[in-house]
């Protein structure tokens, strides 16, 4: 009510100010964490400690079997989240209408993506480890990681398709487009943006878990060679070495190789995407 | 000759009538100009030549809609054949966020046309056609977006025209366009009546007098009167188009 006595010029300014300075405090608390990992991670960070393999459970040596392993359970979640998530979001934006199977599945997601991570973990082991008989494995830890990951891709591509301008189907129903082909041809191409975006941060989700995955991959400190290996992504074994009391320095290490992975990944597909959209949108 | 013959036309959403036992000839090769105040049903009646009211689920139509003799609703039809036949430009420029060259191969592509050689080929004469190939020869690449509105209006006209169309519908082609671009559009439209049968709808009257031989005016559904534009627009016969060509309303 206060507020009312101060003349809409004031009270702007004062809202500007007030946004200032909530903007560079989230930056602030960035770059203290960051930093704060990085100066006491990076010193243990060199070529041996990446491409070596632990020792003494991690008390000396390196972390490249956590890194490949990172890598693989990302990638594997990745390939069969992707398709489910966009295909969902494609079915729901652009063929369902408005129905109820259409509010069972938009709730249903949402759903899923508030449910902490560890009951996924739980329910990988239940599920998949035990029941499937897949074990521990980088599959059970890719299915975990794919089931969290499809609502965030799902509900991103969803957003996205939905706000490709319908001017733009018009245009290809009148050329006598199918409606496959304006999907196909006009409306995907027009969202990749915003897909890869979703699909992103589903990945950069995904590689930073270690509840979700630590009852399903595993804790091998071995090279996994295949699907069916266990392995012991980055996430992981950071908590081991911290909980256990390992090594808190190799922790430290471990959490800069992981921050540094997901920043290059995040700032490489952030470019690429930019590029695309300039190069679609003639900027 | 008739192009397209539409009979005792009714057409419905859900229950507006919007559309009221129209009848309406549209000759050959000839541009027919379609006038009248917002609302009046003007865009629900070209979008029914083409069956692009099929996209919306309360669409519903009474009467025959003849094209060369043959009813566009007939269940035989074929809808994408229909629209490579007669071919739409919107109000507002709507390219595809392609390359310009992409945009105009799109219709070619969607209907078989993968060869690079037949599709560059196609490709520039429609641009030609629409008079645009000059501007973007040397910029095929670059994105359809980046070109000014008169220009991305002429792609439009492009893309329809690479379909190798009989018909095109213009629905306010040019009021999202500056005078000068406006201009280039009426050129356009003068040059490409000997090859299509066109129908524009128009806000501007002036614009009806400039392209079109007929005239067509419509109020709440209905045509009021069919012309010679030159006709309509110095003796009307009836008082509403009396009334809406002197400003009085609309
Ligand atoms: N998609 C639609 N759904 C329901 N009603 C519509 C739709 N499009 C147009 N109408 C109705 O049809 C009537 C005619 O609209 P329209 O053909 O767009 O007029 P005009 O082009 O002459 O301005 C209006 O009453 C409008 O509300
Ligand atoms: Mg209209």
């Amino acid at each position: 009510m206060g507020f009312r006595v101060l003349s809409p010029r004031i009270s702007q300014k004062i809202m500007n100010i007030v946004f200032i300075i909530s903007g560079l405090i989230t930056i602030l608390i960035l770059v203290f964490v960051l930093g704060y990992i990085l100066i006491k991670g990076l010193p243990v960070v060199n070529l041996d400690f990446i491409f070596s393999n632990p020792i003494d459970s991690g008390r000396e040596g390196g972390i490249f079997p956590m890194i490949v392993s990172s890598l693989f359970v990302t990638l594997i979640a990745g390939i069969i989240a992707t398709p489910l998530g966009v295909g969902a979001a494609v079915y729901l934006a652009e063929y369902a209408g408005e129905n109820w199977l259409v509010k069972v599945i938009r709730f249903g997601a949402e759903t899923l993506a508030s449910i902490p991570s560890i009951v996924f973990g739980l329910f990988g082991l239940a599920f998949f480890v035990v029941f499937l008989g897949l074990g521990w494995s980088i599959l059970s830890g890719s299915l975990v990681l794919a089931i969290m990951a499809i609502p965030t891709i799902f509900q991103v591509s969803e957003v996205t398709i939905s706000s490709i301008p319908s001017s733009f189907r018009e245009g290809s129903f009148g050329l006598g487009a199918t409606k496959w082909q304006t999907v196909y041809r006009v409306v995907l191409p027009a969202a990749i943006p915003g897909i890869v975006t979703g699909v992103i941060l589903g990945m950069t989700r995904a590689i930073s878990e270690a509840a979700a995955v630590m009852f399903a991959v595993g804790a091998a400190l071995s090279l996994p060679l295949s699907i069916f290996d266990p392995g012991r992504p980055l996430p992981l074994h950071l908590y081991i070495l911290a909980t256990e009391g390992i090594s808190l320095d190799n922790a430290y290490g471990t959490a800069a190789v992981l921050v540094i992975l997901v920043l290059f990944v995040t700032i490489i597909t952030n470019l690429a995407v930019d590029r695309y959209q300039n190069k679609i949108m003639g900027r | 000759m008739n192009k397209i013959e539409v009979e005792d036309l009714n057409v419905y959403f859900g229950d507006n009538h919007v559309l009221k036992d129209v009848n309406i000839e549209i000759p050959k090769n000839n541009v027919t100009a379609l006038i009248g105040p917002s609302g009046c049903g003007k865009s629900t009646f070209i979008r029914t030549v083409n069956r692009m009211n099929d996209l919306i689920p309360s669409f519903r139509h009474e009467g025959n809609v003849l094209l060369d003799g043959v009813d566009v609703y007939n269940h035989k039809m074929d809808v994408v054949d229909l629209r490579k036949k007669v071919g739409m430009v919107f109000q507002k420029p709507n390219p595809f966020p392609k390359s310009i060259f992409e945009n105009v191969a799109y219709g070619l592509r969607i209907h078989g046309i993968n060869d690079n050689d037949s599709l560059s080929a196609r490709v520039e004469e429609a641009l030609r056609s629409a008079a645009l190939w000059d501007e973007v020869e040397d910029k095929l690449e670059n994105s359809a977006m980046g070109l000014s509105g008169g220009q991305q209006q002429r792609l439009c006209i492009a893309r329809t025209i690479a379909n190798n169309p009989k018909v095109i519908l213009m629905d306010e082609p040019c009021s999202a366009l500056d005078p000068i671009s406006t201009t280039k559009i009426e050129d356009l439209i003068h040059k490409l009546k000997r090859d299509y049968t066109i129908i524009i709808v128009t806000h501007n009257m002036q614009q009806a007098t400039r392209v079109s031989k007929y005239t067509s005016f419509f109020l709440n559904g209905e045509i009021i009167e069919s012309n010679l534009t030159d006709k309509i627009f110095i003796d009307p016969q009836n008082k509403k188009t009396e009334d809406y060509i002197t400003g009085r309303f609309g």
